[in-house]
């Protein structure tokens, strides 16, 4: 096993458990793409280039605006109900 | 050290796990689902991996006599890993509804089911 | 159940979980062995269809039917995903207006990537039997690359590029290319899926049979699906209103 494999196992495992530490989903965001950039790594150094494109485009952009995306949502309809339960 | 790949994959399913129980939040308990399913992929990468050999792609110009990895977990882990992104995506949109008609994000202050 | 109980449930349960990952892992092949039986299986008969890429050929020749199922997971969740964040009844989309609030050099270097952006997913998706990608990644890219439009601040400009009736067709239209392409195998070849295109010469554009054509398929799937989802979501985020609210 070489060093970059040890390096990057490391590396998912700790960013794996940074992102179900982390308790703010929109600072998940955050560690989420990290995460899956350290996985595309870890895909890289397995030799899977195929797997590694698939995971960088899916972890660290479409997984991140989803999970952004509904985040603001759901502070917007909090906000709504409480302005309608004020009135 | 041989089995240190294998034992990164079973951290990050039982991490996952503890995410999704001790979760206060919708959100961040599909995120550690997400978490726990990488846990699959590191799985099968690590079975199919070979030492000092390529990967299964030949190109044009490379002959197909050389060894490679095996490329049938990795066809496996590929598909699953942009599959796995729309099923998270439903399981937001569920989040999404339930936090319209329920106005609360934590798991506990779910009341039952309503219509 | 209250957390601590929960607690102790997922601290009893995952502890045996670990012991018997710890057994099963102990016992295990090695890592980084060399005697992978299905590789010996499977190299080869990439091979024989003169496909370079073994990946794609095992996702879209040797296990299509599998990819299949896939792509049907795919295609429910974009439905549910769409039926679950369409607005309520209660609820009404208003047009907003153009907030250029973007930093120029956001806005420039947006509008420079996207055609590279798209170029490349075309790319990445046309060539998936020979070098590394395919359709499943070539189609995130290409939904990606259009969602440049949104960072650099112009929704409306997204808006207008994305017919999203278009998409809903386009979704539908790459799984059922899949099947009619499956469906063309039993009639030519006598099973569903087969290969029965000619190969053409091993690492050409134009070799592998079907599984460039399943790859285009797929490609349309999921950039039209992915199109499709990150929309909802935007929708929900940006011009889904309460009535009476505001």
């Amino acid at each position: 096993m070489t060093a970059l494999l040890v390096l990057s196992l490391t590396l998912v495992g700790v960013a794996g458990t940074a992102v179900v530490a982390t308790s703010r989903p929109e600072r998940q965001v955050v560690t989420y793409s990290l995460f899956g950039l350290t996985l595309g790594v870890l895909f890289l150094a397995l030799q899977a280039p195929d797997v590694a494109l698939s995971q960088i485009a899916v972890g660290a952009a479409v997984m991140p605006m989803m999970i952004l995306l509904t985040v603001r949502t759901m502070q917007k309809d909090l906000k709504q109900r409480r302005e309608k339960d004020d009135s | 050290m041989n089995v240190y790949a294998y034992f990164v994959a079973g951290w990050l399913l039982l991490a996952g796990g503890y995410g999704i129980v001790r979760s206060r939040h919708m959100v961040h308990a599909i995120v550690s689902l997400a978490v726990s399913q990488a846990g699959t992929y590191v799985l099968l990468l690590a079975v199919g991996y070979q030492s000092n050999v390529t990967a299964p792609v030949f190109g044009s110009t490379e002959k197909p006599t050389k060894q490679v990895v095996d490329p049938v977990v990795q066809a496996m882990t590929l598909t699953d890993i942009v599959v796995s992104a729309t099923v998270t995506a439903l399981l937001l949109a569920l989040a999404v509804q339930v936090n319209k008609r329920q106005g609360t994000l934590d798991p506990d202050e779910l009341v039952a089911l309503e219509g | 159940m209250s957390r601590r109980a929960r607690l102790l449930v997922f601290l009893v349960g995952g502890a045996a979980v670990a012991a018997l990952f710890a057994i099963a892992f102990l016992d295990m092949p090695h890592f980084g062995r060399s005697d992978h039986l299905y590789r010996d299986l499977a190299v080869p008969a990439a091979v024989r269809h003169a496909t370079a890429n073994v990946v794609s050929s095992v996702n879209f020749d040797q296990r299509a039917v599998d990819t299949f199922g896939e792509e049907t997971i795919l295609i429910a969740s974009v439905v549910g995903t769409a039926a679950l964040l369409r607005p309520a009844r209660e609820e009404t989309e208003r047009r907003i207006p153009d907030t250029g609030r973007t930093l120029g050099a956001t806005r420039l270097v947006g509008y420079l990537m996207l055609p590279v952006s798209l170029v490349i997913g075309l790319d990445v998706i046309l060539h998936g039997h020979v070098t590394p990608g395919g359709g499943f990644q070539g189609g995130v890219v290409l939904a990606t690359g259009l969602h440049l439009l949104y960072v650099s601040g112009s929704y409306p400009a997204l808006d207008r590029l994305r017919p999203l009736e278009l998409f809903d067709i386009g979704d539908g239209l790459g799984a059922a290319t899949f099947a009619a392409v499956g469906l063309a195998g039993i009639a030519f070849a006598g099973s569903f899926l087969a290969n029965m295109v000619s190969f053409g010469t091993f690492g050409a554009l134009f070799s592998a049979g079907t599984v460039p054509i399943l790859n285009v398929a797929v490609g349309l799937e999921v950039f039209a699906g992915i199109v499709a989802i990150l929309a909802k979501f935007l929708d929900q985020d940006i011009t889904v209103v309460k009535e009476g609210s505001e």
